[in-house]
């Protein structure tokens, strides 16, 4: 059963995008994360272009964060004013994302831009994840306690100026490496069409010391907004957005999620981590193969379209 | 497949009976007395958004032919469907530090988006390279002029043969030699390839009359290619509305998020 992507402008077997949306929705319930850096390289895998997986990753982002997001903002765990300064900052680097990728793309660097990008993101966190995971596992079969961090630590972030009261997080802080960091999401957010959590949420807790209580709901609510915002520009500068293939993907998405959060209840920590780790890991190493093996064709053509 | 048949039904009758409504009269100047009339039913064609393709039907008359030459076979026609034309960039990838990156690359000026070709036989037996290098005719022979600067120009045909054999094989430009029949004497019929990624807007059809290995005579009629459907229509939503779009396409993902979120709370 096929379908026509009108602005990918080629047809696609439904069933393959329905379940990737599924497989991916599963995963990103199962372990918590928005799925973007998953949905992306499995599009392009399928021979999506990547400026339409791009784009329409980003939509698909927003259906997969917007319920998680109301659920913090009931519970009252999102910082409105932390995440409004992050937001601030992520708005003006998903702007400038977005004029890059047009950019990148005039000039035939994009593909190779994103896939670079993703090697290198997946690979460094990937392989953080599992270093950090395996760690966890090892003290938990002697039966260690890992050592806890301690809150009160400060680093030379802390001595930034343009302090500002958070009183939800009740921590003081400089907007400038808050705004910056959502600048940088912001950044691959358009270029990448990722959220962002997986590399907000750990820099949140470690570089800026913010409570882990409101850390996940602040950065699900700058990772709708920003996403949100990305799809809007993108539709109009690029007209790279499709609503069909978005669609599909969001249908299947928040289906597959509401089963992998059942299955992510019953594992334990380290093990989601370092399951979580080798998956994010393998799709980095399957994009850096495509970088490294020779193409099937080294000339491509492009024109109006976006070539074949 | 239905409404095309009866179009080339249609246009039979026309081409037979009179000058049908959508034949234009393309005059030229020249010291044969053959004169070429083709007709098509229609200057639109509609395409639903589960065309895989389809063959494209031209009658057309030779007049004012030599019965000799006729007899001999010495007449070629040779008809195109020309795509509507836009810049098209060919790239070339390289080995740097291991990865393949796009390193060179080249713009051709106004190239069509889609050729068709059909012809009596081998166009290259039809006329002389040099002849057909001059129209234009055949993905061979087509004018592929380099945009801005190309350096000395060296590797000016590596990025043609590139260009053609891409467009070739992804089915954009087709050839058929022996698509043109004669159904009698002088009246012959063309049948052309639409591609089943066929380009949006105005196409041409031409037809070229050679008698000998010389050109004779040409014509050209429009031909409007309008996609149709709900495919069609977000097309043009993303590209005439593009803020309401996007809009829309968040809008999408909000209800469904949230939606999902609500219908499964309540299990």
């Amino acid at each position: 059963m096929t379908v026509y992507l009108p602005i990918a402008e080629l047809s696609v077997n439904i069933l393959i995008i329905l379940g990737m949306g599924a497989a991916v929705g599963f995963l990103s319930g199962m372990f918590g994360v928005g799925g973007g850096f998953l949905i992306t390289p499995l599009l392009i895998f399928y021979n999506i272009p990547p400026v339409v997986a791009v784009a329409t990753g980003a939509n698909q982002v927003v259906a997969s964060s917007i319920s998680g997001a109301i659920t913090h903002f009931r519970r009252g765990t999102i910082d409105i004013k932390l995440g409004t300064v992050l937001l601030c900052g992520g708005l003006v680097g998903a702007t400038l994302g977005v004029w890059l990728f047009s950019l990148l793309r005039r000039v035939g660097q994009l593909d190779l831009v994103i896939s670079l990008l993703y090697v290198v993101l997946l690979g460094s966190v990937g392989g953080l994840m599992l270093w950090e995971s395996i760690g966890a596992m090892r003290k938990a079969a002697k039966n260690q306690s890992t050592p806890r961090r301690r809150p009160g630590q400060h680093n030379w972030i802390h001595g930034l100026p343009l302090k500002m009261r958070f009183k939800k997080s009740k921590i003081y802080l400089s907007v400038i490496p808050v705004a910056t960091l959502g600048f940088a999401i912001g950044i691959l957010t358009s270029i990448m069409g990722v959220g962002g959590g997986f590399i907000m949420v750990p820099a949140m807790i470690y570089l800026l010391r913010i409570p882990t209580s409101v850390v996940v709901g602040t950065s699900l609510f700058q990772i709708v907004f920003v996403s949100a915002y990305t799809v809007i520009v993108q539709a109009s500068t690029n007209y790279t957005v499709d609503i069909v293939l978005a669609f599909v993907l969001m249908i299947a998405g928040v289906i597959g999620a509401q089963y992998g959060v059942r299955v992510g209840q019953r594992l334990r920590g380290e093990q989601l981590r370092a399951l979580l780790a080798l998956l994010v890991l393998a799709v980095g190493i399957r994009l850096a193969i495509e970088l490294i093996i020779p193409p099937k064709d080294i000339y491509s053509v492009v024109s109006a379209g976006f070539g074949f | 497949m239905f409404a095309l048949a009866r179009l080339c039904l249609v246009s039979l009758l026309l081409a037979l009976a009179a000058p049908a409504a959508a034949q234009v009269r393309e005059d030229e100047l020249s010291e044969f007395s053959e004169k070429l009339e083709i007709g098509i039913s229609t200057d639109e064609i509609s395409i639903t958004s589960d065309f895989r393709g389809a063959d494209l039907t031209i009658f057309g008359a030779i007049d004012g032919f030599d019965e000799k030459l006729l007899a001999q076979g010495k007449y070629s026609i040779i008809v195109t469907l020309e795509g509507p034309k836009e810049h098209a960039t060919v790239r070339r990838k390289e080995r740097v530090f291991g990865i393949w990156v796009n390193t060179r690359s080249m713009t051709f000026e106004l190239v069509p988006e889609s050729y068709s070709l059909s012809s009596t036989r081998d166009i290259e037996t039809i006329a002389p390279p040099g002849e057909l290098g001059n129209m234009g005719i055949g993905v061979d022979h087509m004018r592929l002029v380099p945009l801005g600067f190309v350096g000395d120009g060296s590797n000016l045909g590596e990025f043609r043969n590139a260009f053609r054999r891409i467009r070739e094989t992804s089915g954009v430009y087709q050839r058929d030699p022996g698509g043109v029949r004669f159904i009698s004497s002088s009246l012959f019929r063309a049948s052309v390839r639409l591609p089943a990624n066929v380009p949006n807007g105005v196409h041409v059809v031409r037809a070229y009359l050679f008698r000998d290995g010389l050109f004779v005579a040409a014509k050209a009629l429009p031909l409007t290619v309008v996609k149709t459907g709900l495919e069609q229509a977000i097309t043009r939503a993303a590209h005439d509305q593009p803020l309401i779009y996007g809009l829309f396409a968040v809008l999408l993902a909000v209800i469904t998020g949230w939606g999902a979120s609500l219908l499964f709370r309540k299990e």
